[in-house]
């Protein structure tokens, strides 16, 4: 049951975009296209399951005092693999990610939960920490990126939902958007979190 | 549970190499699954590109490509015969710097195709290059002949809404694309067996 617990927890009560408010950089940057919320996010899940797996594993052979560098060793050595891979098999999402990927390694939100979670708890518990603070993080990517999308652009996944020709504002594709929708979304949260605690 | 180990010198060099040497090993061998797909996934988005931008030719492109003056020039044959050039052509005058784009040339300098292989530019505004309704425009021209400009630089290109510098940047592509055309393939003597049907044209 409390297994159950640390996989929602990422979910909505401590989301780690709209409520622990961590992960900003690429949330504002990429969310420029509901395909690119899902494709970071995704990345950004594969990390944390398996640095949180691995931190948890190897929690008692890391001493207290290089703890740090030895967490961002084995997160940027799964950025690498995450990098390689998307290269390899994903090459037009890689390109529209570009630079996003590589710094998912100094993403706040893997190295807080290394050293929030990860490293005091079991292997489990850790990998379902990770699935879903990475979930949540996919989620609200994605909701913010279709808002966007479909404010800016017309579309949502690329596919029209404003008939052709319709005016679209312009601005919220633009970085000034990020920060407003961001700030709608945490809003709506808010009060979302308020109603139901 | 066991104990965590202490924090004494010999236990941090011993743990942080111990990782590091386990964690480069794993990433050798993740480089080594993956280098043979990245280069597939790196050529076929050249042949896409090229497939896109010049009329149906029958043989490799990307295997006789030859690089002057850092742009790629891909020669496309149809029964031993050139049907067109895509040129891999970039520009630095873009609203985010750099992008790249290929151009297709028939053998006499016209512009068969454009299109944009890789690029940053503001989405929604900038990227709206990539739309038929703005690349289409070159289908067809000679920039002999076509003010290679946007129209409110005295040229003969509609620029993109609100993109004009895209728009501009795109122009700077493909005339250094055509200028280097011209020079190696059009107007030069004819050194290989592919050019030779080249003789004659003028520009």
């Amino acid at each position: 049951m409390s297994n159950i617990k640390h996989l929602l927890n990422g979910i909505i009560k401590e989301n780690p975009t709209l409520v622990l408010v961590l992960g900003t950089c690429p949330t504002l940057a990429v969310t420029t296209a509901a395909e690119n919320g899902i494709g970071m996010g995704a990345a950004t899940t594969f990390v944390l399951v398996f640095s949180n797996l691995f931190i948890a594993l190897l929690k008692n052979l890391i001493p207290d005092k290089v703890r740090i560098a030895a967490f961002i060793l084995v997160i940027a050595t799964f950025v690498t693999i995450v990098d390689l891979v998307m290269k390899a098999f994903v090459p037009a999402l890689y390109a529209t990610l570009g630079i996003f990927i590589p710094l998912i390694v100094v993403n706040c939100i893997i190295l807080g939960r290394a050293e929030a979670f990860a490293q005091k708890n079991k292997p489990i518990p850790a990998i379902l920490d990770g699935i879903g603070m990475g979930l949540g993080f996919t989620l609200a990517l994605t909701v913010m990126a279709s808002v966007r999308e479909l404010l800016g652009n017309g579309t949502i996944f690329n596919i029209p939902i404003l008939p052709e020709g319709s005016t679209t504002i312009l601005i919220f594709i633009l970085p000034p958007g990020a920060f407003i929708t961001y700030g709608y979304l945490i809003a709506i949260m808010n009060r979302f979190k308020a109603k139901y605690n | 549970m066991a104990k965590k180990l202490e924090s004494n010198l010999r236990n941090m060099i011993l743990s942080l190499m111990i990782i590091s040497v386990v964690m480069s090993a794993a990433l050798g061998y993740v480089y080594l699954l993956t280098k043979g797909p990245i280069e597939a996934a790196n050529k076929q988005k050249e042949v896409s590109a090229v497939t896109e931008v010049i009329p149906a030719f029958d043989n490799d492109p990307t295997t006789s490509s030859k690089i002057i003056d850092g742009l790629t020039f891909y020669e496309g044959t149809k029964d031993g015969k050139l049907v067109g050039t895509a040129v891999k052509t970039f520009t630095e005058k873009g609203f985010s710097g750099r992008f790249d784009m290929m151009v297709g040339f028939l053998p006499d300098g016209t512009i068969n195709k454009t299109t944009v292989i890789e690029h940053k530019e503001t989405p929604g505004l900038g990227s709206k290059m990539t739309n038929p309704k703005f690349k289409d425009q070159f289908n067809g021209k000679k920039p002999s002949e076509f003010k290679m400009k946007v129209k409110k630089d005295g040229g003969q290109v509609d620029a993109i809404t609100a993109a004009t510098i895209s728009s501009r940047a795109y122009c700077d592509g493909i005339q250094k694309a055509y200028d280097l055309y011209m020079t190696n393939y059009v107007n030069n003597t004819p050194d290989s067996a592919d050019t030779v049907e080249m003789k004659g044209v003028t520009q």
